[in-house]
């Protein structure tokens, strides 16, 4: 059935999707509540960025990200300034492209949440003396869940199914940059279709499952007459 | 208004008749590549178009892939693959054209840097270790990159350079590493470094062909080339001095002829099934 090869990507594929995950609801959150309240002049250039990544081809990504991020690349010459070497080719690479690949995916149900309570339960909230920060950490946030769960369990997804960037940036190293996707992709194309089947169907029971779990939750949510996410 | 739109479907009706009758001439052959034979193989079709009128469209791509589109019935009419071993079992599944099967070029290896200067002109530079990242194509999955582990066998750094392997899906995505400087060093394929039998960029050495076993490539017709005409002109235009002569130029070698019709003939037995598919 499933080699230790693919165990090793499995687990790889668990720790990336989770890392981006993280990072995306820390990084998102902000930008989401941004984008929520703005009305500068750059939100809808922003926007326009931010879902980016939903119709371009992840070659495209994928190539850019390669020579961004290569030795003659402004991120390159920067992380090489640093010590680190260039980012290609290692975990962190993977967790940067998939960062800009799962952007919209965390961003935009976040940022429908927000917008869909509207400004009054933070102005009533103001009325009582909540500063800013209270009002973000003890209305708007927890208001906005059901997006923020949405949008992690998307955000988690899309860099599980990811496989276009992390082929043309991620050099196919075991138990580093070798993800399910990849190494799906070597058993077929070594024409080992069995392993290929077997790899594939739990990647099938994966995204059902994690998919029922996403519409169950937004189903309690909308009983209970919050509305919010996708 | 009503007139004019009428006098512009004629004259569009007019010109796809032409463009039919065009057609039935001149025929449109669609040929899977294995994607290091890609500038040769450019030549060769350009030279056969301007030549017969026929029309060549390619698909560049890596041979496991191709294999299994194939077998699921793409609609290609001949395949050069980049080993020997995918061509033969699509003649043991039914899929080729008997007898079609030729070896069209043998590949040879080099280690290449696109930085000049890297590389010296006996490859010590791989024994020193005195680099970061090696790419090589995938040894399981492209005959480059089992040439590549045999180098490297053979060299006696298999284990001390493993740490450094970057594994390209193909021989094209390996160049791209080592092109855009991401890989210092990289094992490609020759063909992809020459311009007019020279290395014009960075820095290389060829290989030494007694440090991996010749890179055989096959190329088949398939069911769906047979009775193309077309397709019999090129397969004749393939073998022949000229477009022999192109492909050394591109550094391979071109077996003889006759040597290769010789180990063509379906000596293998049906069911081995054996996965000995990276020779």
């Amino acid at each position: 059935m499933l080699s230790d090869a693919d165990l090793t990507a499995i687990w790889l594929t668990l720790r990336l999707a989770t890392t981006v995950t993280v990072l995306l609801l820390l990084l998102g959150t902000p930008l989401a509540l941004w984008l929520a309240r703005t009305s500068s002049p750059f939100k809808g250039p922003v926007s326009a960025l931010v879902a980016l990544p939903l119709v371009l081809p992840p070659t495209v990504l994928g190539f850019y990200l390669l020579i961004f991020m290569g030795p003659s690349g402004p991120l390159g010459r920067f992380t090489e300034m640093l010590g680190m070497g260039t980012l290609p080719f290692t975990f962190w690479g993977l967790v940067v492209a998939s960062l800009l690949y799962s952007l919209p995916f965390v961003v935009q149900p976040i940022q429908n949440a927000i917008e869909a309570q509207g400004a009054r339960p933070a102005e009533v909230a103001a009325t009582l003396r909540a500063g800013p920060w209270d009002r973000f950490w003890h209305v708007t946030l927890p208001l906005a869940r059901p997006g923020i769960l949405t949008a992690s369990v998307l955000g988690f997804a899309h860099t599980v199914g990811e496989f276009g960037v992390v082929l043309m940036i991620g050099g196919n190293i075991p138990g580093e940059t070798r993800v399910v996707s990849v190494q799906i992709y070597d058993h077929v194309e070594a024409l080992e279709y069995t392993q290929a089947h077997w790899l594939s169907a739990a990647m099938i029971g994966f995204s059902f499952f994690i998919l029922l779990l996403l519409y169950r939750l937004q189903h309690r949510k909308s009983a209970s007459g919050m509305r919010y996410g996708i | 208004m009503k007139c004019q739109s009428w006098r512009r479907i004629q004259r569009c009706l007019l010109l796809a008749v032409a463009m039919l009758s065009a057609a039935v001439r001149a025929d449109e052959l669609t040929i899977a590549v294995a994607s290091n034979f890609t500038a040769p193989m450019q030549e060769i079709t350009r030279q056969f178009e301007k030549r017969s009128g026929h029309k060549v469209r390619l698909a560049f791509g890596s041979s496991g892939k191709f294999f299994a589109q194939i077998s699921h019935g793409a609609p290609y009419h001949a395949f050069f693959s980049a080993d020997q071993d995918k061509p033969q079992r699509l003649d043991k599944l039914g899929q080729t054209t008997k007898d079609s099967r030729f070896t069209y070029a043998e590949g040879k290896l080099v280690l290449w840097s696109s930085e000049p200067g890297v590389v010296d002109a006996k490859g010590t530079v791989l024994n020193q270790g005195a680099y970061n990242k090696l790419a090589i194509a995938n040894p399981k999955l492209a005959p480059y990159g089992a040439a590549a582990l045999e180098v490297l066998r053979h060299l006696q750094i298999e284990e001390q350079s493993r740490t450094h392997w970057i594994l390209g899906e193909n021989i094209s995505q390996t160049y791209q590493f080592v092109a855009s400087g991401n890989a210092d060093l990289g094992l490609v394929a020759l063909s992809q470094v020459l311009k007019n039998g020279e290395v014009t960029s960075g820095s290389a050495w060829i290989v030494p062909t007694q440090l991996y076993r010749p890179i055989r490539q096959d190329a088949v017709i398939l069911k769906r080339g047979t009775e193309l005409p077309a397709l019999r002109e090129f397969w004749a235009f393939v073998q022949s001095e000229e477009a022999r002569a192109i492909i050394r130029a591109y550094g391979y070698n071109t077996p003889a002829p006759a040597a290769s019709n010789s180990n063509n003939r379906r000596e293998a037995p049906i069911h081995n099934t054996g996965h000995n598919h990276a020779e």
